[in-house]
Order: C-alpha cells, then sequence, then structure tokens
C-alpha cells in the first residue's frame, strides 16, 4: 500500500505537467459542456501555437540556466514590423520580421556574455526599451494590415491543419531533435548544469548562450509573424504580460529554472495547460480580473513546488 | 586596507555621479531656460519623491540580494484603497490600512522567498498579475476618487512646507531614516552580510531568513508609502496607476550605483539617482521629446549602471 502510494508521489514527481493537464481537463469537462468539443480542443491547440513557438525557444535558453523576459515586448515589435511591411512585399516582411527577432536576441545575448551582465536585467531592461521602439515605430498608433493574402500565414490549412500549429510541430520537432541528438542540445544542458565545468571542458559556452538567446529571438519573431497574420494588425500594447505566460508554461513542464534539466515535449504539455485554463476559465466566463489571480497564483504555486520537488531529490 | 580602498573607490565613484548630475542640469538648462526655475525644481521634486520613497526600500531589498518587481502593482493596490477608504472610514484608518496590506503583501513574498529559499525575481514576477488582480476586484475595475479634493488628506501630497514640497520632506526623511538603519543598526550590519554571502552569514548566526523578510515587508511598506502619497497627490485612482514603476525604481537605485549582486550599496547613492532620473524625465519633456523616448534611456541607463558596477567589481578583485 505504502510502495504504490510512493510509486505515485514519484510519478507526480516525475510528470506533474501530465496530471495538471489530464485534472484540468477533466475539471473544466465536468465544468461545462462546451468544453471537451472536437472544435474546442482544436481551438486551444489554435490559441495556443503563438505561446507554443515562444516557449520553444524559452525551453532552450532555460535549459541553459537562462531566460528572457523580453520576450512580450520582442513579439510586439516583430508583429508590429510584420504588419507595417506586408503592404510592400510580403517575402520582405517575413525576412525584416525573422531579422528583427534576430537582432534583438544577439544584442540582449551579448549584453549576458560580453558584458556580463545579469540576464534577468539585461531582459527587464530590454522589455522596458524594446516596448520603447515599438512606440517609436508604431508612433503609438495601431497598423492594420494592407495585405490580405498575409492572413493566410495564420489563417490557411495543409491537409486540414491550421498552419500556425504547423510551424508549432515544426520547431518543436527541430528544437527536439536538436536537444538530443546534436552537440548544441548536450551542451545546452552541460552549460545549464554546471557552467563553469562546461567551460574548462572546452565549450565556447559564450557563443552557445549568444547562440540560445539569438534563436530564441528568432522564434519569438516566428510568433510574431503568425500574431501579425491572424491580426493582420498590431498594436503597441500588444504581448503585454506574455512573457509571464511563456515562463510559466516551460516550468510547468518541468524545465528547472536553475537550468540542466527538461524537454520540448513537456513544455508543449505545459503551454496546452496554461491555453487549455485561460480557455476554460473564459468558457465559464470567469471575469478577467480573476483570470489574472488565478494564472498568477499557479505560476507561484508552480515555482514553489518546483522548488521542493528538486529539494527532495 | 581593503576597506580604506574601496572607500575611496565608491567615493569616487559617488563624486562622478554627482559631478554627471550638476552635467546634465547645465546642459538641459542650455537648451531649455524654464528649466532651473524654481517652480520646475519644486515640480520635480515632488514628482521623484513617490519613486525615491521606493527606492529606498528598494535598495535594501537589492542590498540584501533580492529583487521585487511587485512594487509597482503594491503601488497600484495602496493607492485604489487609500482612496476608496478615505471617504468611507476617515483618512487615517484608511491610511493604516493602505501601509497593514503594504506590509502584508511584502510579508506573503518575504516569507516565500526567505523561509522558503524561492528566487526573489520569479516570486514577484508572480506576485505582478495577482497583485494587479487583486487591485482590479478590489475597485471592480472602477476609477475612484475622493469626494472633496481640498480635504486635509491632501496635504501629504500637494502640500508645501517652509517652500518645500511636502512629499520631498517624506522622501528626505525616508532616506535619512533608512540611511541610519543601513550605518547605524545592527539589522543594516546583518543586511550587508546575508546580501555579500548568505550561506556565509548564517554560518556565523545571522537569521538570513528573518532578515530577507524584513527587507521584503519594508519594501511592501514603502511601497504603500508612495502609494498614499500618490493618492493624496492625485485625490483620485486609476488602477494601473504603477504601472512599469518597478523598472523606474529599480534604473534609479542601480544608477545611484548600489550593486544587483547583493551586499553594497548606499541610501545617499540612490537619492541622488533619483534625482538624475527625476531631472532627466522633466528635461525630456522639457526638451520636446515624446514620453516614450524615457523608456529607451532607460534601457540605456540600466545596462550601462549595471556594467559598470560588474566591472567595478572585476577592478576591484
Amino acid at each position: 500500500m505504502k510502495s504504490k502510494q510512493l510509486n505515485i508521489i514519484e510519478m507526480f514527481k516525475k510528470q506533474p505537467v501530465w496530471f495538471i493537464l489530464l485534472s484540468s481537463t477533466i475539471l473544466f469537462s465536468v465544468l461545462s459542456g462546451d468544453f471537451l468539443t472536437i472544435r474546442n480542443l482544436s481551438n486551444i491547440v489554435l490559441q495556443s501555437s503563438i505561446l507554443g513557438i515562444m516557449a520553444v525557444g524559452m525551453t532552450g535558453l532555460m535549459i541553459s540556466g537562462y531566460f528572457d523576459i523580453s520576450v512580450g515586448s520582442i513579439l510586439a515589435l516583430t508583429a508590429a514590423v510584420a504588419v507595417s511591411i506586408t503592404g510592400y512585399s510580403i517575402p520582405l516582411a517575413i525576412a525584416a520580421t525573422l531579422l528583427c527577432g534576430i537582432i534583438l536576441g544577439v544584442i540582449n545575448g551579448i549584453l549576458v556574455t560580453k558584458a556580463k551582465v545579469n540576464a534577468f536585467i539585461v531582459t527587464l531592461a530590454a522589455m522596458v526599451g524594446v516596448r520603447g521602439l515599438v512606440y517609436v515605430y508604431t508612433g503609438e498608433r495601431e497598423i492594420i494590415g494592407l495585405a490580405t493574402e498575409f492572413e493566410y500565414l495564420a489563417a490557411g490549412k495543409v491537409a486540414f491543419i491550421p498552419i500556425p500549429i504547423i510551424i508549432w510541430v515544426i520547431t518543436i520537432v527541430v528544437a527536439e531533435w536538436a536537444l538530443r541528438k546534436t552537440v548544441y542540445g548536450r551542451n545546452a544542458y552541460a552549460i545549464g548544469g554546471d557552467a563553469e565545468a562546461t567551460k574548462n571542458a572546452g565549450v565556447p559556452i559564450d557563443k552557445y548562450i549568444l547562440g540560445f538567446f539569438m534563436l530564441n529571438g528568432f522564434l519569438v519573431a516566428i510568433a510574431g509573424l503568425v500574431l501579425a497574420s491572424r491580426l493582420n494588425a498590431a498594436t503597441p500594447t500588444l504581448g503585454i504580460g506574455q512573457e509571464m505566460l511563456v515562463i510559466i508554461s516551460v516550468v510547468l513542464g518541468g524545465t528547472k529554472l536553475t537550468g540542466g534539466y527538461g524537454n520540448m515535449i513537456k513544455t508543449v504539455a505545459g503551454v496546452l495547460t496554461i491555453g487549455m485554463i485561460q480557455n476554460g476559465l473564459n468558457i465559464l466566463n470567469v471575469h478577467h480580473f480573476y483570470s489574472m489571480l488565478i494564472m498568477g497564483a499557479i505560476f507561484i504555486f508552480v515555482i514553489f513546488m518546483d522548488a521542493k520537488l528538486s529539494k527532495v531529490k | 586596507m581593503h576597506a580604506v580602498s574601496s572607500n575611496l573607490f565608491s567615493f569616487g565613484k559617488r563624486q562622478g555621479l554627482v559631478l554627471a548630475f550638476i552635467l546634465l542640469l547645465a546642459i538641459i538648462s542650455f537648451f531649455a531656460p524654464r528649466f532651473l526655475t524654481y517652480r520646475n525644481i519644486m515640480l520635480v521634486l515632488t514628482q521623484v519623491a513617490i519613486m525615491g520613497v521606493m527606492a529606498c526600500g528598494l535598495t535594501l531589498m537589492l542590498i540584501g540580494g533580492n529583487f521585487d518587481l511587485s512594487i509597482g502593482s503594491q503601488l497600484s493596490l495602496s493607492t485604489v484603497i487609500v482612496v476608496s477608504l478615505h471617504d468611507k472610514i476617515g483618512p487615517l484608518p484608511a491610511i493604516a490600512i493602505a501601509l497593514v496590506v503594504g506590509c502584508g503583501i511584502g510579508a506573503i513574498n518575504g516569507y516565500l522567498v526567505g523561509f522558503q529559499k524561492l528566487t526573489s525575481l520569479i516570486v514577484t514576477l508572480g506576485m505582478l498579475p495577482v497583485v494587479q488582480a487583486l487591485t482590479l476586484i478590489y475597485s471592480g475595475g472602477t476609477y475612484s476618487q475622493i469626494a472633496n479634493p481640498e480635504a486635509p488628506f491632501s496635504f501629504i501630497g500637494r502640500g508645501f512646507l517652509w517652500g518645500i514640497p511636502m512629499p520631498f520632506i517624506i522622501f528626505a526623511v525616508t532616506a535619512i531614516v533608512f540611511g541610519v538603519i543601513l550605518q547605524k543598526t545592527i539589522f543594516g550590519r546583518r543586511l550587508y552580510a546575508v546580501g555579500g554571502n548568505r550561506v556565509g552569514s548564517w554560518f556565523a548566526g545571522v537569521r538570513d531568513d528573518w532578515v530577507i523578510f524584513f527587507t521584503f515587508v519594508i519594501t511592501g511598506l514603502t511601497a504603500a508609502m508612495g502609494g498614499i502619497m500618490m493618492g493624496s497627490r492625485l485625490m483620485s485612482a486609476q488602477n494601473y496607476l504603477g504601472k512599469d514603476y518597478e523598472l523606474t525604481v529599480l534604473s534609479a537605485v542601480i544608477l545611484g550605483g548600489t550593486s544587483l549582486y547583493g551586499g553594497s550599496g548606499g541610501i545617499f547613492k540612490t537619492v541622488i539617482g533619483v534625482l538624475i532620473l527625476g531631472f532627466l524625465a522633466n528635461g525630456f519633456i522639457h526638451l520636446g521629446l515624446p514620453y516614450y523616448t524615457q523608456m529607451l534611456a532607460q534601457w540605456v541607463i540600466i545596462i550601462a549602471a549595471v556594467w559598470l558596477d560588474v566591472k567595478g567589481k572585476k577592478g576591484e578583485s
């Protein structure tokens, strides 16, 4: 009896996210008949795809022991860049958006690796600074897209599967493959586990960290493209608070904030859990104020459990 | 020997900051003639007071090696509380309740960081929406105001004493009290020790968990004071008043030279940092620049200040 209980605890410790996902699914299906329908579930996946793409980059960063809280602002800037240029040329808009994300990622990365400034402060400052750039770029107005073909990126389907989901899946598969099978991925875990030892083993860790920040910026730019295409418009306040949702999803997926541990598949479960809770709260007509409170409380609870469980080990 | 050299180092740095401050004033006043007038200076002193009081609390927090991202939300909450309760239960009980709520939120943060040893940045990143949501739930998302804008309560935020704005006097008193706490009390000494090396101070017999707990309570208290001053100045409260305040306060503190890595810093430097940011923001407006250029300036200031801090640390060791 006791060993069985222990087993459940062990399982929960290893994969808490699946339990949370399952229990929130059950909870919301009991509370609302509209929740567990094919239409709503596919809607949740589609809605989660933007968050999911951002979470892929964040997972890579967090495995190597860093994180980026400027992603909400970068999302806003890349979306604004995308929408503003689609009127001239869509390929140019996509290229410029991706470049913009990469540049911002590189700026963060250089400040972290070369100037040795704490990543939290770098990205916190960038959160404000990039938001300022968004205001400068948009002139404090919303930008409306002129090319309706651009909407295809978010609204289109290939073999009945919406394109954002396909993009999300591709990023997950590539990232998971890179983390498991390539030297870059293995070194990410090594850097997150013990940066000093990895450095002494001859790995150019600064280059890696810069690379992870760059990739993170690139992925946020992809998310920005999808978001811009979905709205075919961009407002200066887009993406505020998004950084917290991304970090919650990744931590919920079991990636350790201290680095060295985590994987993409569980991040996906974390993203879906967050998407599901948000969708469920919406269906249940929970006021926005309360869902904000609930999300924040879940966040603190997850951090708390994360610390507790890693202490037990 | 080491103490002397580090003293000289910080002395030089402090003078550098004061010099930069004077230079800044000179440059802006050259382009904007109305910048250095009595009225404008008093205006800036009023404007910086709220940020300054909170910066005093955050200085303690940073010296202890932690950070509180939720102070902006706490400011919103206490402003809403004090304004909405003013007409119902009178100014003094309203102020008392706002202060207690501020300490209470600080205590929750302090418990999680001090006793549960969670990362302060992450805990308070989660606390930010929680406190903001509490504000919205409490106010129902509406705008609240005090019926009589001339009520005595407004003296805190709008009054003048001997020609000096009352908010600035509160800021000055807070700065002096906090300076004394840091320099002259056991708590201050222990705070530097915990910030410098938490584990080491624990081995030396310092209750690091309680010290950190109290830095959060104090920061919550200063955020509530800021909220009361804000409420008194506006005599009304809007739910998102404190949004992004944590960044402004943080830039003031680290611009002053308090280290992000804990264990060093001081109130006097913070006061200079607060004044620089206040005059800079005001100067930007005098120069006709749009408000969001301040966000860009903040980006540069924060990074540059921390970078200098890191470089300074390297030179020392």
